[in-house]
This record gives structure tokens, sequence and C-alpha cells, in this order.
């Protein structure tokens, strides 16, 4: 197998991750994308990690799952903040730090 | 069986492999555009699952078996139904979500493609026709007593941050 099948695999699942934070309105589903960005670097790291025959390349996935676990419970806790106060997870109305 | 050990297979068993690895793939990008398109949170929630089931099975082929394991415990039984309790929690975005304007979309999509340009330029210029060889998959204990030698100090931090992300989320999410 090719490294660049699995890196331009990748590349494809980030840019759609990007996409949609960029264009959902919505906090929760910014979240999702921010998990697909998360997960197209996972599979960066495994495939050079296997590549380069370094075990590196899976711990550091590893550590990049538990972060992202953290990552996301507290974004839920925002949203949830948010939703308590403004009965709106809108983000496009959160914009109280607008100079 | 995983970590295949590509280098013994004859040139059928590679195209096998290589349209199997072909379907997942296809169905992974669909499943994630979905993921960025559909109007209805839950559907988004249940094909960001497809998504990272696809993960996983990538994991698979590349022999990180440990890690393929956790990223379907982590994600696909954590992450998934904290989703889902979010979108529960949250009843006013159960419906549509009607996402930005068409203008703002356009300039997303066109700063995706143009990302996607860039990074597949730079990919296939430096890593043209480089092969993964992979020699099975790659055992639990290396991966272990890599995390518990070379790599302890980053595996305390991560123990302290996820102690302090529990902690930061009682108390941003508490009621009073």
């Amino acid at each position: 197998m090719l490294l660049n099948q699995f890196l331009l695999l990748a590349a494809v699942l980030f840019c759609i991750g990007v996409y949609g934070v960029l264009a959902r309105k919505n906090g929760m589903l910014v979240l999702m994308s921010v998990e697909l960005i998360l997960n197209a670097v996972n599979i960066n790291l495994v495939a050079f990690g296997t590549f380069t025959d370094d075990v590196g390349g899976a711990v550091f996935a590893l550590f990049t799952i538990a972060v992202a676990a953290a990552e996301v419970g507290i974004g839920l806790a925002i949203v949830l903040l948010m939703y308590r106060n403004r009965r709106s997870i809108d983000l496009s109305e959160a914009d109280l730090l607008k100079g | 069986m995983t970590g295949l050990v590509l280098a013994e297979f004859t040139t059928t068993e590679k195209w096998v492999v290589n349209s199997f690895w072909g379907v997942i793939a296809v169905a992974m990008v669909y499943a994630a555009l979905r993921v960025v398109t559909t109007k209805n949170v839950v559907h988004a929630a249940l094909w960001l699952v497809v998504v990272l089931a696809g993960v996983a099975v990538q994991f698979l082929f590349l022999g990180a078996e440990f890690v393929a394991v956790t990223q379907i415990l982590v994600y696909i039984g954590a992450v998934i139904v904290l989703f889902l309790f979010g979108v529960m929690l949250t009843r006013a975005s159960m419906g549509d979500d009607e996402g930005v304007g068409d203008e703002k979309r356009a300039m997303a999509a066109v700063v995706g493609i143009l990302l996607l340009a860039v990074m597949a330029f730079a990919l296939v210029d430096s890593f043209d026709d480089i092969e993964i060889i992979t020699d099975g998959p790659q055992s639990v204990t290396t991966v272990s007593d890599s995390i518990f030698s070379q790599y302890i100090v980053p595996f305390e931090a991560v123990s302290v941050l996820l102690l302090a992300a529990l902690i930061g989320a009682i108390v941003v999410a508490r009621q009073d």
C-alpha cells in the first residue's frame, strides 16, 4: 500500500472538517466537525508511525484521542452553558466579545 | 486478520485488499460530507459514527490494533453518546440547522477546496510512490512499554489534563 493513499484520505477528511467548522452555526455540529479534523490528524500520525516503523506514532495517536475526549467534554459543557443562558446554541449569536 | 503482511501477498490478493480499502475510503468521505451538510443534528452524529468506524479500520490496515480498539471504545462508545446527550439537553437544536448564508457557505467551500489542493499537491510532490511495509500488527506490549518508559512524561501530563478537564466540565456546567 502507498503511504500517500492514507495521507490523501486524511487530507480530504481534514478539509471537510474545516468546511464544517466554517459553514455551521449550531455549536454541536461545529464540535462534530472538529472531531473530523482530529481524526484526520490521527490517521496521519499512525500512517507515519507505521511508515517509519516507530511505535511513537501510535502512542501520540492515543494521546490525541485522550486530548480529544477532554476537548469534547469541555466543549459540550460550554455549549450546554450557552444553551442555559440564551436558549440557543447558535454560534453567530455569541458575539459578546465582539469589539 | 489485521496488520496485513502485504509483501507476502500475490498480486490478486493485493488488489482485493486495495479495493476493500477503496470502498471504506469512499464510504468515509461520503459520511464525512453528510456530517457537514445534513440539517438534522442527530443524523449528523450518526453519520459521524460511520466516519469514526472507518478511521478505526484504517488503523487496522496500518497494523495499529490497540489504537483501533481505543478509537472504537473512546469515540464510538463515549464521545458519540456524549454528543447525543448534548443534543438531547439542548432541545432547541433538535430541528433543522439552517447554517450560515449561501455566500458564507461558498466561501467556506472555497477555503476547504484550496486547502485540499495545496495539501494534495504537497503530499503527491513529497511522497509520490513510497510504499508502506507493514510487518504484522504492532503488539500491545510494544505500545505499553513505550508509553511507560520513553513517553512517561507526556502520559502523566495527559492524565493531569484529563483530571483538569473533568473538574472544568463540572464547574462550567454546574447549576447554581
